[in-house]
């Protein structure tokens, strides 16, 4: 197994996925199937959530229950923000991440004190406390959500237009990707690898695992957060099953599936378990069966994930 | 042995209680700089609670610890590591699903006075090619050079010995701790290890657990006696050997 | 006032006496085989709806708390041996994932047996009405809930406490290398320690049927709180989960009551009135936050 590297064959493969997205809105033109741009825009924005929690449990072997906690503080964040009259994206998205990361300070400096069992029930605790506290709290709308007043705008950029903000999600998840690739090559990105392997032994050698944990756990708690500002954008409402625990289970769900501790893990996941739900769902009603029924395969017989099988995933021994 | 040694480690009046039963009770131990130090003692004695203690794992009940002027009672794990205090542990406690280099290397890594900060989220690894000859260095050294790539948890039991020596090491440690290093050896991996030991014995002092006694007659300047919590006498191995208190407590049970 | 918080409190035990029934085949199914069954409230689940069809076939709600109980033991026992067993020696990701999964196909499954709308299933028409205990009049079903809880609950102890079973149980809970050790077969008592948690957790769904919605969705919230429950108590000890049920039960049920009233003894009735209910939601987790951080084990911890 041993660190992630990224191959030349992996990176030739996601440039290649990064033209066939980029040139994606002119094709479905060509289709006349536009209205599908919407549907990619939503994919790649969990493509980008689910790779934030993979830095968490892929890479930092932090069994995290609640990481939509994240997910949700990041929507609400921008549609306080704009009820205020905050619009500008370049304010309000890094304010979300902020938040993000602070609620990510809190729970992670309470939560890693505990171990196993113990840190996914208190990270599930945590989460569940958020989304009762949007739940009742009638400024924020409570069951209904708060809906956004004005998308974000981006300069002169029409963040409403479907094809304009498709290529901004699409560029931001390009460029997390990038900067996740770099960090699981530095010498952070080792370490916390390294204690996701050996904590006990990390810690006698000198490395002061908790903060090495903690700052990872905030970079993927402010990640979410980026991602919820991206769909409260999209959907225009901060909705609070965002921070519902099957969210955080979804999220896990798509890392299981693309491949745990895989930089492109999540976006496989992601982009397999959203189009098999917008296809399925047409097909049956009860498509979750299926679902379920694919989960449990791929949890006994692939633990790597589907990329695993392919040998996308982590390196092959 | 040369006279006017510093002391670099001082055990003043431990004691550990599990559940009513002390573990160790009011044991006291200098380790000067330059020496191997031998502890030895009985099964049950407090050893392994001892080596606890001294990195950090458990605190004690009472006593200090007091390592290169250093009292270590606030002091947690990883900082004592930082200090130069490395430890091995009896039970092999490596990477076994990373490679036997990136084992040493993130280990090296961990030398953050030499190398700066580990929080670098951007620049790849790769650049610190010093970090990664140093790794090979220690794998020279512990002879398993060849093995650099394999992954480690395939390595012989005696090799994954080896290479616990090499993390220890890695840090530079000014006093390091071996826990049974020979623990589940056959004789020839033994006879390797007791002359690795005895190598680095030169350059870095030792305070050594071990069972095996010719190993420990043959490295040791000095060797402490515990029994049942406490040290009933250091000295050098000759004295410790004749020493009427230790053959009735101790080696007595083995003759 | 005081008749108020009596009812509340009585409310509170009943539904922690409730929450008891999972949390005690959770504890032991997590504490014996390290491992977490997300699943455990699909158990209530099916439990409940069973408990509504047979009472509806037979006309009689004993007999259909029989059969749920029954019923869900089998598929229980059924689903552990074919799939669980796999999961023992995975790490936790896996098995949340997997039993994820499982309740994913179980929500579903209901959804195509009995449809997407509530199954009622009504209070026996016995236990209908109120009784006077004390000089206040108290719903008698919720009454014989509580009896039926206490019972459950002596039963279990003295099973677990008192019985060279309930030995090897606990034993198995501190240390299952040891037991096995021994000579003694974890792996059936294990299956056998998931019927009786099965059968438990039916016995809770056809109790609660007639008070909550008999809906899928029913088992999730419900798992959270035993969740909860165990997390609080220690991880594989009855007694923990005991004390546990009943703390949950009596924080979530007092707090909801009273804490909105108590809050405009400080703040302006606008702000309590919508903070009230927001932190009453969230109190148990803030209790179960505070009880991992200053005591990461739990109140009673099983392990040593």
């Amino acid at each position: 197994m041993g660190f992630y590297a990224t191959s030349t064959r992996r990176r030739l493969v996601a440039v290649a996925a990064l033209c066939a997205l980029t040139a994606m809105p002119w094709l479905l033109q060509a289709l006349d199937q536009s209205f599908y741009v919407s549907l990619a825009s939503r994919i790649l924005i969990f493509a980008l959530a689910a790779t934030s929690l993979n830095l968490v449990i892929g890479f930092g072997g932090m069994v995290s229950f609640g990481h939509a906690a994240f997910f949700g503080a990041g929507a609400y964040s921008v549609a306080i923000l704009a009820g205020s009259g905050v619009v500008s994206a370049a304010l309000a998205w890094p304010a979300a991440m902020g938040v993000a990361a602070l609620l990510a300070l809190f729970i992670g400096a309470i939560s890693l004190r505990t171990r196993g069992v113990y840190f996914i029930m208190i990270t599930l605790a945590f989460a569940q406390m958020a989304f009762y506290l949007v739940v009742s709290l009638k400024a924020w709308g409570g069951d209904d959500g708060l809906s956004l007043m004005h998308r974000s705008s981006f300069g002169s950029l029409d963040l409403k237009d479907d094809n304009t903000f498709y290529f901004v999600v699409l560029s931001v998840l390009a460029m997390v990707l990038v900067a996740l690739d770099r960090l699981a090559h530095s010498r952070f990105g080792r370490v916390i690898q390294s204690i996701r392997e050996n904590e006990t032994r990390m810690e006698a050698l000198g490395y002061p695992v908790f903060s090495y944990k903690l700052v990872c756990f905030v970079i993927g708690g402010a990640l979410a957060g980026l991602a919820g500002a991206l769909l409260a954008n999209q959907t225009g409402l901060a909705s609070p099953n965002l921070l519902h625990w099957m969210q955080s289970g979804t999220l896990m769900v798509m890392i299981v599936i693309g491949g745990v501790g895989s930089v492109f893990g999540g976006v496989v996941g992601a982009v397999l378990l959203l189009l098999c739900e917008e296809f399925f769902v047409d097909i049956s009603t009860h498509w979750q069966i299926g679902l379920g029924l694919v989960l449990l395969a791929v949890v006994l017989w692939a633990p790597l994930g589907i990329a695993g099988l392919f040998g996308w995933g982590r390196n092959r021994e | 042995m040369s006279e006017a040694r510093t002391t670099l480690l001082e055990v003043h009046e431990v004691s550990k209680c599990f559940g009513g039963i002390y573990a160790l009770n009011g044991a006291s131990l200098a380790v000067e700089a330059g020496e191997v130090h031998a502890l030895i003692g009985p099964n049950g004695a407090g050893k392994t609670t001892l080596i606890h203690v001294l990195s950090g794992a458990l605190k004690p009940d009472a006593g200090a610890v007091v390592f290169d002027g250093q009292d270590l009672a606030r002091k947690p794990m990883h900082s004592r590591a930082a200090l130069g205090l490395a430890r091995s542990y009896q039970i092999t406690n490596i990477f076994p699903r990373l490679s036997v280099l990136d084992n040493v290397t993130i280990a090296v890594q961990a030398r953050a006075r030499d190398w700066g900060t580990s929080f670098r989220f951007w620049k790849p690894f790769s650049v610190d090619a010093a970090i990664v000859d140093e790794a090979h260095e220690l794998l020279a050294q512990v002879s398993l050079v060849g093995l650099a790539r394999r992954r480690a948890g395939q390595l012989s039991h005696g090799e994954q010995r080896s290479l616990e020596v090499a993390l220890a090491l890695a840090s530079k440690p000014k006093l390091l701790l071996l826990d049974e290093p020979m623990a589940g050896m056959g004789p020839e991996e033994s006879e390797r290890m007791v002359a690795l030991i005895g190598h680095l014995a030169r350059r870095v002092t030792m305070l050594l657990v071990e069972h095996d006694m010719d190993a420990v007659f043959r490295l040791a300047d000095r060797i402490s006696v515990l029994v049942a919590g406490t040290v009933i006498a250091t000295g050098e191995p000759d004295v410790i050997r004749a020493d009427p208190e230790v053959r009735r407590a101790y080696l007595g049970d083995v003759a | 006032m005081t008749q108020l918080i009596l009812e509340q409190a009585l409310n509170g035990l009943q539904f922690g006496l409730m929450l008891f029934l999972l949390a005690a085949g959770l504890t032991l199914v997590f504490g014996i085989m390290d491992m977490i069954n997300l699943a455990h409230g699909s158990l209530y689940m099916v439990g409940a709806y069973l408990a509504a069809a047979a009472t509806q076939a037979s006309g009689s709600f004993i007999v259909g708390i029989g059969a749920a109980m029954l019923g869900t033991a089998v598929i229980g026992v059924l689903v552990e041996v074919t799939l669980q067993r796999r999961l023992y020696a995975r790490n936790h990701l896996a098995q949340v994932l997997a039993t994820f999964a499982l309740i994913l196909i179980a929500n579903e499954l209901v959804r195509v047996v009995w449809g997407a709308q509530p199954v009622l299933l009504n209070t026996p028409d016995v236990l209908s009405g109120p009784v006077n205990i004390g000089g206040f009049f108290y719903p008698s079903y919720r009454l014989l809930i509580i009896g039926v809880g206490l019972l459950v609950a002596a039963l279990l102890y003295v099973l677990v406490a008192r019985t060279r079973v309930g030995m090897w149980v606990r034993a198995g809970a501190s240390n299952r290398e040891m037991t096995e050790a021994l000579g003694i077969n974890v792996r059936l008592l294990f299956t056998a320690v998931f019927a009786v948690g099965a059968a438990l957790c039916a016995l809770a769904g056809a109790l609660l049927g007639p008070l909550l919605a008999v809906q899928v969705g029913m088992g999730e919230s419900i798992l959270i709180l035993a969740f909860v429950v165990i997390v609080i108590g220690g991880i594989g000890s009855i007694r923990g989960a005991l004390v546990g049920s009943l703390l949950v039960g009596l924080v979530d049920t007092l707090g909801r009551a009273a804490l909105p009233s108590l809050l405009r003894e400080f703040l302006s009735s606008e702000v309590a009135s919508n903070l009230g209910p927001a932190l009453a939601s969230i109190l148990i987790y803030v209790l179960m936050a505070a009880i991992l951080f200053w005591r990461p084990e739990g109140l009673f911890p099983a392990r040593s």
